[in-house]
Order: C-alpha cells, then sequence, then structure tokens
C-alpha cells in the first residue's frame, strides 16, 4: 500500500521560504502617485534577475509604458497589477496544465530535456501522483546512457509501487521503449511514462535517436499524448533555445519546470511561452515524493517578485 | 537566436567610421548594446552593471585606432576586459606535502559533479597520480552506482559506505593511506543553498575530510541565479576554484563570469563533453569570445592549422576567381572542410554566420554532404569539368551510382548552375573580394550551400554553407580585436582566411 498522498503542497507555500525577503523597493511602487524613472528600473531589474531575459522584457516594459503615457495606467498600483496581469495572462495563453490521457488506449508520455535537469526524478514523482489517480502505470527506463541511470528510475518505481521495464546499458532507448509499450499494451497499463537521456540539443545524432524513440512509442498499440521537456528553474536565456530545438526536433507539448524550491526563478519560461506557445504544466517544488504540483501562473508570478534585485 | 556583440556594434557605429574620436552618445549606445549581450549571454545583473562601469573607464577621451573600426575597438576592449576578469591567476594545483591531497566538490543538484568528479580522476590520472573517488552523495538514488560505473571507466577506484556522507568523508582519508592512493576526490550531493539542513552537511563533510581544494561545479546554462549559489557555497565552504560544465552546448556561459565576479576564485577547469575525456582547464580568451558571441575561433583556427591543405584551398580560390570553379573543385573544397569535424559542430564555432544557419546547426545533417560528394563521384571527369553534357542517361546513371534519385541529382546541378552564374558577375566578386563579406558575395556563396542543404529539403538554412564559413574567417581577420590577446595572432588570421576559396589574399 501507498501512504496516503497529503494534498499537493502549494507552490507558494513552498517559495514563501524566500517571501520574507521580498524586496521592499518594489512592494513600494504599488504605493506610489506618479512612477519614476526608478521604479521602471526596479521592475526591469526584477524581471532580468528572474531570468525573463532583454527582449522579453524590453517588450513587455515598452507596452506598459505606453499605458502609462496614454493615462491608462494612472499609478503604481495600476501599475503593478497591469504587468503581473500580463504576465498571468502571457503564461496561461498557451492552455493549461492539464496532462493529456486518452482513456483506454496506451498512453506514452515521454520526457525529454538536457543533461541535469531532474528527468528520472520528475517521472519517479509523476508515477507516483498517476498511481494515485488510478492509473495503471509501467515505467520505460530509456536512459540507456548515463551510469546507473536505470537503478535511479528503479528506486523510484519501487517507491511508486509500479513496473519499470529496463534494457542493457548503451542499448537502444528506443527498443526499450518499445518492448515497454507492448508490455504495457499485453497487461493493461494504460500509461507508459518515457525516461530518456538527458542530451544536449545541438547533438544532432542524440537529437536524431530521440526522433526515433518518439515515432517508435507512438507505434500502435502506444499513443504519445504528453511529451514533457524537463527544464531546470536555475536555466538561463539556453532554456529557449532548448525549447525552440526540442519543440522542433520531437513536438513538445508542454514544459516540467524543476527545482523551483531554490533562490532561482525559472522566468524563461516567460519567453518560451511567449515565444513558442508552450505551457507549463508541472513544476518541481521539493524533493519529496509529493512536491511535483500543477503549473499556477498567479503563484508563479508573484514569486518572480519576491526578493528582486534593486535597481541601481 | 542572439545576435553576436560584434554584429550589433558594427551597426551602430558603420556610420562613424572616419570619426577621431567616440562621443559621449555614441559610447553610451555602444555600452547599453554589450549591456544587452551580456544579459542575454545570462551574465548577472549586478556583474554586469560592475562590468559597464570598467568599460567605460577604459574608453572614455580614447584617441580612435587608424588600424580598428570603432565598433571592433569597443570589441577589443570587451574582450581585454572580459579576459582581465575570467582569468587573473591561473589555478595551479599545489599537493599536499603529505598525501592525500583532497578535493572536495560541491554544487546545485544536475550540475554534473558525479561524472566532473570521474573526469576530475581521469585528469588526475594523467598528470601521473594515483587518486581515489570517495562516493559522499548518499541522497540521490543510485549516485554511488552511478559513479562507481564511471570510476571502473577511468580505471580508478570508488570508495563509499552506506552510512551517512560525514562517516564517508571521514573515512576517505584512511581509506586512501591504506590503498596507497595520493589524490582524493569526494563527490557530493546536489544541494540547494536555501537547505540550512544540508548546506550544514557539506560544511560538516568539508571539516571532517579537510579539503586542499574546493571547487564549486556549476552548469554553463545557469542563468542569474549562478551569483547567489556562488556567493551561498562559497560563504558556507570557501571555495578555491570553480568548474564550469556542459560547455559543450550553446549556452554563452556568462554564468563563468557572474561566479567569477562573485567568488573572485579562478574557474579551473572546464567540461565540454560526455566523453571522460572532455575535460581540461579553463581557457579565458576562449570564454571571453563564447560570452560575446564571437564563437570559440581559437579552437577552430588550431583545427583548421592542424588539417588543412594550403594548397587544395589556393587552387580552389584562383579557380574561383577564374570562373572555372568545377564541381571537382567543389569536391576538393568539400573534402577540406570534412576533415574539420562535423559541419554543425563547425558552424557552432563560427562567428558571422547567419542566425537562420546558426539556429539550424542542430539539425544540419552531415548526411546531407555525404551525399552531394556521392553524387559528384559517381560523375566521370567530363562531367564533373562540364556538366551541361549530363542528359537523360547520364542522370540516370549518376543517380544510380551514388544511392540517390534523379531529382537529387537535377538539384544538385541546377543549384551549382545558379551558383556558377552567380560567381560569374563581376559584382559578386568584388563583394568576394571586398572583405566583409559583401551582400552578393554572400549570396553566391548561399547558392553553393544549397547544393548541399536543399537535397534534404531543409534549405539553404540546414545546408553547409561553404562560403559563409569564407566570410566567417574572413571577418576574423575583420576584427582583430577578438584575439589580440593570442600569440601569432596575426599569422594565424591569414591562416584561417586560407579556408575558402574567396580567401586568397
Amino acid at each position: 500500500m501507498l501512504p496516503e498522498l497529503a494534498e499537493p503542497p502549494r507552490l507558494r507555500d513552498r517559495m514563501g521560504r524566500t517571501r520574507d525577503r521580498l524586496s521592499g523597493y518594489l512592494r513600494g511602487i504599488r504605493s506610489r502617485g506618479a512612477i519614476g524613472e526608478e521604479d521602471w528600473e526596479s521592475i526591469e531589474a526584477a524581471l532580468l534577475g528572474a531570468d525573463v531575459g532583454v527582449a522579453t522584457t524590453t517588450a513587455l516594459l515598452q507596452d506598459l509604458r505606453q499605458r502609462v503615457r496614454d493615462g491608462g495606467l494612472r499609478d503604481g498600483d495600476a501599475l503593478m497589477s497591469a504587468l503581473r496581469q500580463d504576465l498571468c495572462d502571457s503564461l496561461t495563453s498557451a492552455g493549461g496544465a492539464e496532462l493529456q490521457f486518452v482513456p483506454g488506449a496506451t498512453n506514452v508520455w515521454l520526457f525529454v530535456g538536457v543533461n541535469g535537469v531532474g528527468k528520472t526524478t520528475t517521472i519517479g514523482k509523476v508515477a507516483r501522483r498517476q498511481v494515485e489517480e488510478g492509473r495503471s502505470v509501467l515505467l520505460a527506463a530509456g536512459d540507456t546512457f548515463r551510469a546507473a541511470a536505470a537503478e535511479q528510475l528503479g528506486m523510484w518505481a519501487a517507491r511508486a509501487e509500479v513496473d519499470v521495464v529496463r534494457g542493457a546499458e548503451g542499448g537502444d532507448p528506443s527498443a526499450v521503449v518499445f518492448d515497454a509499450v507492448q508490455r504495457a499494451a499485453a497487461r493493461g497499463n494504460d500509461l507508459v511514462l518515457a525516461d530518456t537521456a538527458g542530451r544536449l540539443h545541438t547533438k544532432v545524432n542524440l537529437v536524431e535517436e530521440l526522433k526515433k524513440i518518439r515515432r517508435v512509442a507512438d507505434r500502435p498499440p502506444g499513443t504519445v499524448t504528453e511529451v514533457l521537456l524537463v527544464l531546470d528553474a536555475t536555466t538561463g536565456q539556453n532554456g529557449l533555445i532548448q525549447a525552440q530545438q526540442f519543440l522542433q526536433a520531437v513536438g513538445v507539448t508542454g514544459v516540467v519546470l524543476t527545482k523551483l524550491d531554490g533562490t532561482a526563478k525559472g522566468g524563461i519560461v516567460v519567453a518560451i511561452q511567449r515565444e513558442l506557445g508552450l505551457p507549463v504544466k508541472l513544476v518541481g517544488i521539493g524533493e519529496g515524493a509529493d512536491d511535483l504540483v500543477p503549473f499556477d501562473a498567479e503563484q508563479f508570478v508573484d514569486a518572480l517578485f519576491e526578493d528582486a534585485p534593486i535597481a541601481g | 537566436m542572439f545576435e553576436s556583440l560584434s554584429e550589433r556594434l558594427e551597426g551602430i557605429f558603420g556610420r562613424l567610421r572616419g570619426r577621431g574620436r567616440l562621443s559621449d552618445a555614441d559610447l553610451d549606445e555602444a555600452l547599453a548594446e554589450i549591456r544587452s549581450a551580456l544579459l542575454e549571454a545570462d551574465v548577472n545583473l549586478a556583474v554586469v552593471r560592475s562590468f559597464i562601469d570598467g568599460i567605460r573607464a577604459a574608453l572614455v577621451g580614447e584617441e580612435l585606432s587608424r588600424s580598428l573600426s570603432p565598433g571592433q575597438q569597443v570589441i577589443k576592449a570587451v574582450n581585454q576586459q572580459l579576459i582581465r576578469v575570467l582569468g587573473g591567476e591561473p589555478l595551479r594545483i599545489v599537493h599536499a606535502s603529505v598525501p592525500p591531497t583532497v578535493v572536495l566538490l560541491a554544487g546545485l543538484q544536475g550540475s554534473g559533479k558525479t561524472t566532473t568528479s570521474a573526469k576530475l580522476a581521469r585528469w588526475f590520472r594523467q598528470q601521473g597520480r594515483q587518486p581515489l573517488l570517495v562516493g559522499a552523495d548518499l541522497q540521490r538514488p543510485a549516485a554511488v552506482e552511478q559513479l562507481r560505473v564511471l570510476g571502473r571507466q577511468a580505471e580508478v577506484p570508488v570508495f563509499s559506505e552506506a552510512t551517512d556522507p560525514v562517516a564517508v568523508a571521514g573515512a576517505a582519508r584512511g581509506e586512501a593511506q591504506r590503498l596507497g592512493r595520493d589524490v582524493v576526490i569526494v563527490d557530493t550531493a546536489g544541494r540547494l543553498t536555501i537547505d540550512a539542513a544540508l548546506m550544514d552537511e557539506v560544511r560538516r563533510v568539508s571539516e571532517v575530510v579537510r579539503p586542499d581544494y574546493t571547487f564549486l561545479v556549476i552548469d554553463a546554462m545557469t542563468g542569474q541565479d549562478a551569483v547567489a549559489t556562488a556567493e551561498a557555497f562559497h560563504t558556507t565552504l570557501d571555495l578555491d576554484g570553480v568548474i564550469l560544465t556542459k560547455l559543450d552546448g550553446d549556452a554563452r556561459g556568462g554564468a563563468a563570469l557572474s561566479v567569477k565576479g562573485v567568488v573572485g576564485r579562478p574557474i579551473a577547469f572546464a567540461s565540454t563533453g560526455e566523453r571522460l575525456a572532455d575535460f581540461d582547464q579553463f581557457h579565458p580568451d576562449r570564454m571571453a569570445n563564447r560570452i560575446l558571441g564571437m564563437g570559440d575561433m581559437l579552437s577552430l583556427i588550431e583545427q583548421a592549422e592542424r588539417e588543412f591543405d594550403r594548397d587544395v584551398a589556393t587552387q580552389g580560390a584562383s579557380r574561383l576567381l577564374e570562373g572555372r570553379f568545377t564541381l571537382q573543385d567543389f569536391l576538393a573544397q568539400l573534402q577540406q572542410v570534412k576533415k574539420l569535424g562535423s559541419i554543425g559542430g563547425l558552424l557552432s564555432l563560427l562567428p558571422g554566420v547567419p542566425k537562420e544557419l546558426k539556429q539550424a546547426n542542430a539539425v544540419v545533417d552531415d548526411r546531407d554532404v555525404a551525399r552531394v560528394e556521392a553524387i559528384i563521384r559517381s560523375m566521370t571527369p567530363a562531367e564533373r569539368d562540364d556538366p551541361t553534357i549530363v542528359d537523360g542517361a547520364r542522370r540516370l546513371r549518376i543517380a544510380r551510382g551514388s544511392g540517390t534519385s534523379t531529382q537529387d541529382v537535377n538539384q544538385l546541378l541546377r543549384q551549382f548552375r545558379d551558383a556558377q552564374q552567380l560567381m560569374r558577375s563581376p559584382g559578386m566578386l568584388a563583394g568576394m573580394l571586398g572583405g566583409g563579406g559583401g551582400a552578393r558575395g554572400a549570396r553566391a556563396a548561399r547558392a553553393l550551400a544549397g547544393m548541399t542543404g536543399e537535397l534534404e529539403g531543409v534549405g539553404g538554412a540546414g545546408g553547409f554553407d561553404l562560403g559563409e564559413l569564407g566570410s566567417g574567417m574572413g571577418s576574423l581577420g575583420g576584427v582583430p580585436a577578438a584575439r589580440s590577446s593570442a600569440k601569432g595572432g596575426k599569422g594565424k588570421k591569414k591562416k584561417g582566411g586560407r579556408v575558402t576559396p574567396k580567401g586568397g589574399h
């Protein structure tokens, strides 16, 4: 028996660790009657410091400045509310955080990303949550490259009380995923969570390998219903390039933002959403098995501005 | 995705040529661009500010150089400042008088500590040392198992116990002495800096193992948070240096600058690939170029120097100038370039490659090049000299011989014809010779490049661009500042220029 899962912790509770260091200056803007150049600089610093990126930050601020000039935003409070709303809007414009699942089919969720972002750990957590929601889960240890990756996945499988299909270390990951889909169909598992080796999006042959994995997984009886890009919240501007390349290669359907419980803000997902229309679906906010929760744009945006650097 | 700083500055300063001095307004505009470029490279905001102040101080009132364009002059100053900040005193490992020398690695989750431990062990072994790997990451499932596998690959023993990290670390020295090992490398669990309990644990690990060197392992893709992370680890562990990982991607790696700026300790090593051998001491000058988006020219030049055959390149150039560039010449040039390694890898090293090409560099397929080669090789010498004699029957034979279709053959021939026509137009030659890669030259080059790319249907963007390699290498000559610190830069530049048909200068 699985121990009972607690209510998923809210992003904000976890991020509350840094809340007490909330920059007083940004909060101060809210009470200001007129908006000064220093205020703009502080907002810019907050966005840049959260890894939102120069282009996205500039676009957001240009639009807000125009609205201030046009008289649409009359004071600091209106400005901060508009900024918050703009960010939330762009973060939800690409769709919600639901994970796609076709009842009665052998669903395959593929987890992709560069090295060290937390793919294996994410799968372990997703497995547990999906079992809890009544799905019959099978894991595919498609990372045949990293030493002991399958062992690591096996430990997560044991915790979630699900089986894992493994191949030989250094073996063909497509074959592992193929076997897993076949076995899932034969045994009536309705969800295969497929791990893949971390790979830099610049490695042509490894990206080709990933395309093959996806093709194999999508062959009947399997059907790929999610391709989740796992992205580390500490990632800077390269995150956008990663998302673009993985989207192009394997049709990423959503982002899992991990390690959001640290000091990093993960603001690059704002750019990813604006530029590529990829929604964030899950966020990782801790090491525990339950610390992977659905993305909540409002909580995320509020956390972006906490502990913001001061302009100067 | 990001325009290189050099391109942008050339844009700003293009109109200033001929003026004697940088005005304050010019400088402000340039500094704003530098700021954007550094931020896009993930340099921390606070570090950018102080860096910009340094640049301003260096440039204010400076005489404009006769030999450099204003843009180049600014880049030179930026580059020198970058190298100064990134470089400083390089780290030299001084081994403990009583062995073992103990090295402790720490960092966030997923930064690459375990792999780096094994790479470092291999590096020490190559220095004639006898390292011992110690697995003190008892947190992540199977981390010790991963270390054992990597240890076998590196032919280095691994010590760990299923106790707790502090106990394992405490036993490490004794184990090294028992096994007669003179270097101990301690791998620790990844941890968040705000996790007080785990930060305290790593401090205690450090206390019992008494490291001679403590390195922070940090991912080159890290964004603004690099500073907070480095500060926290430095406060807890008093770092001796930094190891930068995953430099084989296309991240600009501004985190290097941030961390160096905050910790003030050298970046000791850089990890540039998945194999254990892909690890070396850090080169500040190369990192500076990378952050500026100028590519790793030095590596490319070294590679080119090793691999290129001067005569073949010169011959190609002269035939191009004479308008007698045949498919045979094209094949010879293709061979040359292939020696440099994969096309994708090559593109990533090059500055001045158009954005669409850079973005496509992950999808560039060396098989396209192989296909073009196969087609040309399936032609007779007469056909290579004069493709107009290729009729239907010959086309079929060539397609069969090369394992392609007649459409592929047609396409190559058509594109070669177009490229030839472009090359024959007088303006084209001027463009190619005029330096700076004129638009017409680039267009002809692209037409040539299309011959490889469009076979796969990925368009010129996916193809290998022989001519762009040319303008890339050529622009090296135009950006002397970028490498002014490199020894013998001038000679290398000339050699670099030889890479291409146009490079006969």
